[in-house]
């Protein structure tokens, strides 16, 4: 039947999305590590992965937006599900700005720092990877959405927490760095904890949207 | 003239189409889920198909309360009561045909002196406010199961959307159907009695007098639904009662199934025959068994606030809305009487022996029945509609294929006109800088040739020096010599005053400042060429002791001249003559 064939095709595209988004942030976090290490060569790989993600993301979240449009498909929901998507995307977008950043301004950054931050970019990508089962549980079962929300705060939280902690670090105990080094060290920890701030949006999000269907 | 005298019965069949269609597919084409042409095929059709199967149930009741047996009389009630509907519609006010019909109907009784079936009459009321009650349970019902269905399922959203999608318009079918069913008695049902006593063949099925009846009413509702149910069915889906589409499925189901179990005759044999009560087959309000149904599902969802004014309003509509029928039945019945001199009904109580009048129409088919044979017809007539729905398809599919071929030229083309733009753009935008450097090639050529003949000129006039010292040289005498020294000193000093090379750096000058001067002229065009000339120097910074040596006068002169432009331009005494040529 055309009508569940053009389902079908929405509901793969919307899995891959997901799936896209899912394997985002898991190139960031290796490519996070990779430039803490100085491992350049793999850096290099995972900035064109990242860049390669982003822009299948991009083309998903169109197509989607196409076919929901073009075959008339959830008139009621149409409009969250596309905001889901779009804020969605946000994190992917975020994630590969911040990698290119660390390509772009090769921070300098303290060897006793690189376990702080990885910790930090494992906290932001755990709160994302904690969001895409919400997202799916959205369009099967949205009564459970609300339960597993509640991981992504309590990561969101803990990447804040970690993000003061770093900072404090920086500004009060490693005297031996320049002001515009700290400042920089900053910048860069403040890029990591967007992740999980997206993360969070997309949360708040997904909460009024279970509300909603559940009304 | 049976035409004529149906009219207000259609009427009321086309308004009850173009109010109650909203019920059944408003949140479905509110919300877009369905398109209007679709719901309102839909619903028109099984209108029709529920109205001729089953709507002699109702009739035979309301024929019970009050059989109209003279057609003028069966006019003037259904008139009257189409009137209170559009009335007390306009007034805003909770309505029902189903209300109207029988308050009219009790006015004929009045009128014509026919006594009311107490029981009937009682049977009647006690169906309309348990109707709403019935709907709010079954709604209730439907809604906890759907809900624990849908739970059990996890149905994917976009999944869930195509079953929606069709469950609305199979529930939608359905709940036209009931309506045809249960409210055909409200726009035929005063003209049972006059119903033609006629059987038509149409080869797989055949229908008497008073299915006929039913079909013309049906068409009349399926009219109204057609022609003017799409506004209120956008209002219903986006505003008064937005429900969600699941919540839309329920309402509209347990109001159909309330529909329908107050009109199957054979649903009530059934319940008869395991020893239960039978259903009273009365029409009710469609629209008081939606509120009914929406607020069992708001019980349901922990909704608090049940709307006491929605529940007073159709509470003053069952007692509004007969009173006002009957009354105004009463007294149109008596102008029709007395002023066109028409038999509105017998006089006499013969509500007992016409009680079954409707009922037994099709049954009383005696040999005066005419027959008439539509079997050729009917036949000729499918296959018309099937050969026009076919070829009306393929024109559509045909319109839509132009439509998208002729968008996607009209973007080709939009698209040829950017690219046209940009490429005329670009040209012109190369044809000026090629202008611009033609122009900076002529001058680069220009300074060659002058460097050149400088240097052939420099070269023949030191040739010329160094000849003329040597003369001088060999000169004995001393005044002779003195002489031709005086003369060297003179054309030396002449040679000084560079007048052909200040002349040709001030035409470049010019040239280079055309827009300058052009501005500096329209502040006074009383400006002389010497006076533009100083303007552009001030300009380009040069001092006075240069200016004077370019324009080969002293640096006093040079002064006076600044003063002279000073006053040309109206400068006041503290302004900055620089400041203020720079700004121009």
């Amino acid at each position: 039947m055309a009508f569940f064939k053009n389902a079908t095709s929405v509901i793969n595209a919307i899995e891959t999305f997901f799936n896209t988004i899912d394997e985002g942030v898991l190139v960031f976090k290796e490519g996070v590590t990779n430039y803490l290490h100085g491992n350049q060569e793999a850096f290099n790989n995972n900035i064109a992965n990242m860049a390669k993600l982003e822009a299948d993301a991009d083309n998903l979240r169109r197509d989607i937006e196409n076919k929901l449009y073009a075959h008339s498909l959830m008139p009621q929901v149409r409009g969250d599900i596309l905001r889901l998507l779009e804020e969605m995307d946000n994190i992917i977008d975020t994630a590969k700005k911040n990698l290119f950043q660390f390509d772009v301004e090769v921070p300098n950054i303290p060897a006793e720092m690189n376990q702080d931050l990885i910790l930090l970019t494992d906290m932001c990508v755990s709160s994302v990877s904690a969001v895409i089962p919400a997202a799916r549980a959205y369009f099967r079962t949205p009564e459970t959405v609300k339960d597993q929300i509640h991981r992504v705060y309590f990561y969101e939280k803990e990447a804040d927490k970690l993000a003061d902690a770093i900072k404090r670090k920086v500004f009060r105990q490693m005297t031996g760095l320049r002001l515009s080094e700290k400042f920089h060290l900053r910048y860069f920890t403040l890029h990591i904890e967007t992740v999980s701030d997206t993360a969070e949006k997309v949360a708040d999000l997904l909460s009024i949207m279970a509300i909603k269907r559940s009304i | 003239m049976f035409f004529f005298f149906i009219t207000s019965g259609l009427f009321l069949g086309w308004s009850l189409g173009a109010n109650d269609a909203a019920n059944i597919f408003g949140t479905a084409v509110g919300s877009k889920m369905i398109r209007f042409r679709t719901a309102a095929l839909v619903a028109g059709i099984f209108v029709i198909i529920g109205a001729t199967l089953q709507g002699s149930g109702t009739t035979t009741t309301l024929s019970q309360l009050g059989s109209v047996d003279a057609l003028p009389g069966a006019f003037t009630v259904a008139l009257s009561a189409s009137v209170v509907v559009f009335l007390m519609t306009k007034a805003l006010l909770p309505v029902s045909t189903t209300q109207a019909i029988v308050g009219a109907i009790i006015g004929w009784n009045l009128f014509t002196g026919h006594s009311t079936d107490v029981k009937i009459l009682s049977t009647i009321l006690a169906t309309w406010v348990i109707s709403p009650v019935i709907g709010a349970v079954f709604s209730a019902c439907f809604y906890i199961l759907l809900r624990a269905l849908l739970k059990k399922l996890q149905i994917h959203l976009v999944v869930l959307d195509v079953y929606i999608k069709w469950a609305l318009i199979i529930v939608g079918a359905f709940g036209a159907y009931s309506l045809g069913a249960n409210n055909i008695a409200n726009v035929m049902g005063v003209f049972a009695a006059s119903a033609p006593n006629v059987v038509i063949d149409m080869g797989i099925f055949r229908l008497d007098g008073l299915q006929v009846l039913f079909l013309l009413g049906g068409v009349a509702i399926a009219v109204g639904i057609l022609t003017y149910s799409k506004g209120l069915m956008m209002q219903v889906g986006n505003g008064i009662m937005a429900l969600s589409a699941e919540a839309a499925i329920v309402t509209v189901f347990s109001q159909a199934v309330v529909l329908f179990v107050f009109s199957s005759t054979a649903f009530s044999e059934f319940l008869q025959g395991i020893g239960l009560p039978p259903v009273p087959l009365v029409p009710v309000s469609s629209s008081q068994v939606i509120v009914g149904s929406i607020i069992g599902i708001g019980m349901i969802k922990g909704v608090n606030e049940i709307k006491f004014k929605t529940i007073k309003g159709i509470a003053y509509g069952w007692v509004l809305t007969p009173i006002a029928a009957g009354l105004l039945s009463f007294l149109a019945l008596f102008f029709v009487k007395n002023l066109f001199n028409l038999n509105v009904g017998t006089a006499v109580d013969v509500a007992g022996a016409t009680a079954d009048m409707a009922a037994t129409a099709g049954a009383a088919a005696s040999e005066t029945t005419r027959h008439i044979n539509l079997i050729w017809p009917g036949i000729s007539l499918l296959v018309l509609v099937v050969l026009s729905s076919v070829i009306t398809y393929s024109f559509s599919q045909q319109r839509k294929r132009l439509a998208t071929e002729k968008e996607l030229l009209e973007r080709e083309k939009e698209t040829n006109i950017a690219r046209q733009a940009l490429t005329d753009a670009g040209v012109r935008a190369a044809q000026t800088e090629n202008l611009h450097l033609q122009n900076e090639i002529e001058n680069k050529r220009r300074d060659l040739i002058n460097y050149a003949m400088n240097i052939v000129e420099q070269k023949e006039y030191f040739g010329k020096i160094a000849g003329t010292i040597k003369a001088i040289l060999s000169e004995k005498r001393s005044e002779s010599r003195d002489e031709k020294l005086r003369k060297l000193e003179l054309d030396i000093r002449q040679r000084m005053s560079f007048a052909d090379k200040v002349e040709d750096f001030n035409i470049r000058i010019e040239r280079m400042h055309k827009d300058f001067i052009g501005r500096l002229v329209q502040l006074n065009p009383d400006l002389s060429p010497n006076d533009i000339r100083l303007a552009v120097f001030l300009r380009l910074g040069i001092a006075s002791k240069e200016i004077a040596t370019l324009m080969n006068i002293s640096p006093k002169s040079v002064e006076i001249n600044r003063y002279r432009l000073r006053k040309k331009l109206g400068l006041d005494r503290g302004a900055n003559l620089t400041q203020f040529i720079n700004n121009i």
